[in-house]
């Protein structure tokens, strides 16, 4: 098992580098906050505006993007099918592929809390907050992935969903209602969690939605997979 | 010879359609085993079956000891494919019979970003096969000089050599072979042929599929004809042709450009001694028929249709 999973990891990192598709997502987020950061000084905005706000657009992007992107392509390819031919287990598959994301994705998060100002205690935070979003993402971004069957089509599910997971956040702060509904998903409730951080009612709070998305995510990828398998 | 592997009775169908309908034959140890059809003729259905990758609907195939029936699939199944829900435990573990063939099928794809190297590298680890190999292989299929080259650039040569020094990385017992020399020029598709032939002399019992006639009479020991599904004649390439040896006639070219047919008679026989008496004869040939002949006569269109 930890030689399937070794090998898997191996392989997502040498293709990573050359699928620029998949790289943009990796490195589009953290390079816009470190430019904003630097560039920017607008008087009046919130501590750490931009780091937060692209935080949150990463992690309902990037994670989600590139696990339907790379599962997709795999199973449109038939490489997916070598590899289970070659006795690798699906659930194998999955953990190659998904720690790699998930470590690469708080790679960036890392760069963003960093170039955002978060040091020490409150980096801890930011990134344990990154790591739940970044697993939801993961697991919403494999159930596309394995009910798709080519990659456009899979790009075809995922652009709606991003779109929702990323900009629900930003458009929050314009609209109350968008803001009630944006409070029971993962993006919109890790946007209030990076914004009034160290406010315990509202980790509690955070804790109770991002464990409930997490529950779903999982639901629907078990779903998915009973039905979709991954052939 | 032992048998290897044996398919007995298998049916296949998806939906209404039927693929396969009672299809049997065995495969012994060491041997190249031709499955001859035309396109759409359940080729590559049958090598799924044998492979684990498709479940049939009646029938049996048993692969080493491995039976692959129609079964229902238990919960997880749908993740790894019907097959695996049909691979009987108890018989031998699923890696142990994986351990144990090669595959190579134009449609188990490559990494198309990755280098020939990269690729084969990424099954090894997976398999736990030495660095070493990697070259070794990568020179027997005539790739040393492209193992930089990512396989999206490839050409389709070269990625036949690619698929088949995959399939060859783990020493596999068993070979499938699916279309090894489709599309490929007459000097490729020769190339390919000696490798087939010194994995075999080596030890390596071959399953492969064609619709390339020549191909099958020389390269196997046993052939399958396969017709809508159904094999149509199963036995030794000569023997087929010469149990289906009715015509009996001879083709002479004579000196000054006359073509003359003979039958398999007295009164031929005298004319043909007088011919090669008289030193007329420029060409002489019999009508064997070739498996292709075979074929068409058996189910009335050619391989290649």
């Amino acid at each position: 098992m930890i030689r399937h999973i070794g090998a898997i990891l191996w392989k997502q990192g040498k293709e990573t580098f050359k699928n620029k598709e998949i790289l943009v997502q990796f490195v589009m987020f953290p390079a816009l906050t470190v430019i904003m950061e630097n560039a920017m000084e607008i008087k009046g905005l919130p501590e750490h505006f931009f780091a937060n706000l692209f935080a949150v657009m990463y992690l309902g992007m990037a994670p989600l993007v590139s696990m339907a992107a790379v599962l997709a392509e795999e199973k449109e390819k038939n490489t997916l099918r070598v590899l289970l031919m070659s006795d690798v287990k699906a659930m194998e598959y999955f953990f190659g592929a998904g720690i790699y994301l998930f470590g690469i994705c708080m790679l960036g998060a890392g760069v963003i809390g960093l170039a955002g100002g978060y040091r020490g205690s409150e980096l801890a935070i930011f990134l344990a907050v990154m790591a739940v979003g970044n697993l939801i993402s993961i697991l919403a971004g494999a159930a596309i992935g394995t009910y798709s069957r080519t990659q456009m089509m899979a790009t075809g599910l995922t652009v709606p969903v991003m779109l929702v997971f990323s900009f629900l956040p930003m458009l929050a702060m314009f609209n109350e209602r968008i803001a009630k509904a944006a409070k029971y998903i993962y993006t919109g409730r890790m946007s209030l969690l990076l914004n009034s951080m160290g406010n315990g009612q509202e980790l509690a709070e955070g804790l109770w939605v991002a464990g409930l998305n997490l529950l779903a995510a999982v639901v629907l990828f078990v779903i998915v997979y009973r039905r979709k398998g991954l052939e | 010879m032992k048998t290897i592997l044996k398919v007995s009775g298998v049916k296949r169908c998806f939906g209404e359609k039927t693929v396969l309908e009672n299809v049997t034959l065995e495969v012994g140890r060491g041997e190249i085993f031709g499955l001859l059809g035309p396109s759409g003729a359940g080729k590559t259905t049958l090598i799924k079956i044998m492979t684990g990758q498709l479940a049939p609907t009646e029938g049996i195939a048993e692969v080493f000891g491995n039976s692959f029936a129609a079964q229902k699939q238990p919960f997880f199944a749908a993740a790894e494919g019907i097959a695996e829900a049909s691979l009987k435990p108890e018989t031998a573990g699923r890696g142990n019979f994986q351990k144990k063939i090669g595959i190579m099928m134009e449609n188990c794809g490559l990494y198309e970003r990755l280098s020939c190297y990269d690729n084969l590298k990424f099954y090894a680890k997976l398999q736990g096969i030495p660095g070493g190999k990697i070259e070794e292989i990568l020179k027997k299929v005539g790739l040393s000089n492209a193992k930089k080259t990512a396989a999206a650039n490839l050409s389709k040569g070269m990625r036949g050599r690619l698929l088949l020094a995959r399939a060859l990385l783990a020493e596999p017992e068993l070979l499938f072979l699916d279309e090894p020399t489709s599309g490929l020029d007459p000097a490729t598709a020769a190339e390919i042929h000696e490798l087939i032939q010194e994995e075999q002399k080596k030890g390596t019992t071959i399953f492969l599929t064609t619709h390339n006639m020549a191909e099958a009479e020389k390269l196997c020991h046993h052939v399958a004809l396969l017709h809508e599904g159904r094999i149509v004649e199963y036995g030794n390439p000569q023997e087929i042709c010469r149990k289906h040896y009715h015509q009996k006639r001879l083709f002479l070219h004579l000196a000054g450009g006359e073509d003359v047919v003979l039958s398999h008679d007295k009164s031929s026989a005298e004319k043909l001694l007088v011919y090669l008496k008289e030193g007329k004869i420029e060409t002489i040939h019999s009508a064997e028929p070739n498996l292709e002949h075979v074929f068409m006569e058996l189910t009335g269109r050619g391989l290649e249709e």
